[in-house]
């Protein structure tokens, strides 16, 4: 079966942007879950405690930006697939 | 052109620019390295200039015009990202986190700016070379003030690690202080600034493409629409990349010179 495909460029190609979507979107459900969890917990932390709600602001910005480097790295291998 | 016709363009063509000044020469010159040039040229005037209206008006009478702009910069950065992630002893660090807020932050905003419309940071070059230059500093700062053997115990060896994990704590802390943390740092600028630029070019596409007599013309809107809502987005993420770089390089320099125990 690999072979049949890999002796038809057009479906190496094809292939290969199924899979480039595929492993964008892959990519981002854990990081879409990740985000949602530290934003709605920090919004929860802000809300008890009105007055640490800076202090919760950096942190929840540290932890978005650890979080959505996973999906970040997802979107690099979309564009390596496709247009490398 | 109809939507069935709709081209992207090629990759190559967003990012790839023609050179401008000194075509030729080694000093070849081309949008992208004019950015750059005026990220490092506008914030040096921003300060220049704040400086001199500080220097002409009485410290009583209010700040006005590019003072505002210098001071409440200088004071955000101060507040909102050293003294919550390294604390007094990093005020020494200011000068250097707000020379890289400035830095990012005007590489990046040119995405929106009208007739530019390009951010420099979509190209790896720079945020490579700013990860590359955190990385000195905050091993530099480590070791400044642990000795190399102090800072590499104490990357390591974080406390209250069992002995028999020692071995495979070690070696992920090692991987991930001294390679993933400036890998994930350039990737991360790069990458969100690219992502933007790449939707700003899909829905402008699209709207041109959608702009000629034919009944899906009734939908122009749509896209046209995004475009703005979109454009409004990237100026927040312009923003917010240049704060998380900043504040990322203060937290590494910080457990540099805290480590926990």
């Amino acid at each position: 079966m690999l072979d049949i495909l890999a002796q038809a460029d057009n479906a190496v190609d094809g292939l290969k942007a199924v899979g480039a979507g595929l492993g964008y979107g892959l990519a981002a459900i854990g990081p879409g879950v990740g985000i949602g969890l530290v934003v709605g917990n920090a919004i929860t932390a802000m809300a008890r405690q009105p007055e640490s709600a800076g202090m919760v602001r950096t942190t929840m910005f540290l932890g978005i930006a650890f979080t959505e480097a996973l999906a970040l790295i997802g979107f690099v291998v979309f564009i390596l697939l496709n247009f490398a | 052109m109809s939507l069935t016709a709709l081209d992207f363009p090629p990759i190559a063509e967003l990012l790839e620019w023609p050179g401008i000044l000194f075509d030729g020469t080694a000093f070849e010159l081309n949008k992208v390295g004019l950015i750059y040039l005026f990220a490092l040229v506008a914030p040096v005037m921003i300060f220049y200039l704040a400086k001199r209206r500080y220097a002409q008006a009485p410290a009583i009478v209010a700040p006005r015009g590019i003072q505002t702009v210098a001071e409440t910069s200088v004071e955000f950065v101060r507040e909102s990202i050293v003294m919550q992630t390294i604390g007094p002893d990093g005020l020494r660090y200011l000068p250097f986190l707000l020379s890289i807020f400035f830095f990012v932050f005007f590489a990046n905003i040119t995405e929106v700016i009208p007739f530019i419309q390009f951010p420099a940071n979509s190209r790896m070059a720079a945020p490579f070379f700013l990860a590359i230059v955190v990385w000195l500093v905050f091993n530099g700062v480590g070791i400044k003030h642990h000795g190399l053997f102090g800072y590499l115990k104490n990357v390591v060896i974080p406390p209250g690690v069992p002995k028999a994990l020692l071995p495979l704590v070690a070696l992920i802390e090692f991987v991930s202080t001294f390679l993933v943390r400036p890998f994930s740092l350039a990737v991360r600028l790069f990458a969100n600034m690219l992502a933007g630029h790449l939707l700003l070019v899909t829905f402008a596409v699209l709207t041109t493409a959608l702009w000629d007599p034919s009944p899906l013309a009734a939908i122009v809107w749509a896209p046209f629409i995004m475009l703005i809502g979109l454009t409004g987005f990237e100026i927040l993420v312009a923003f917010l990349q240049a704060f998380i770089f900043t504040i990322l390089t203060a937290v590494y320099i910080g457990g540099a010179l805290h480590p926990e125990h």
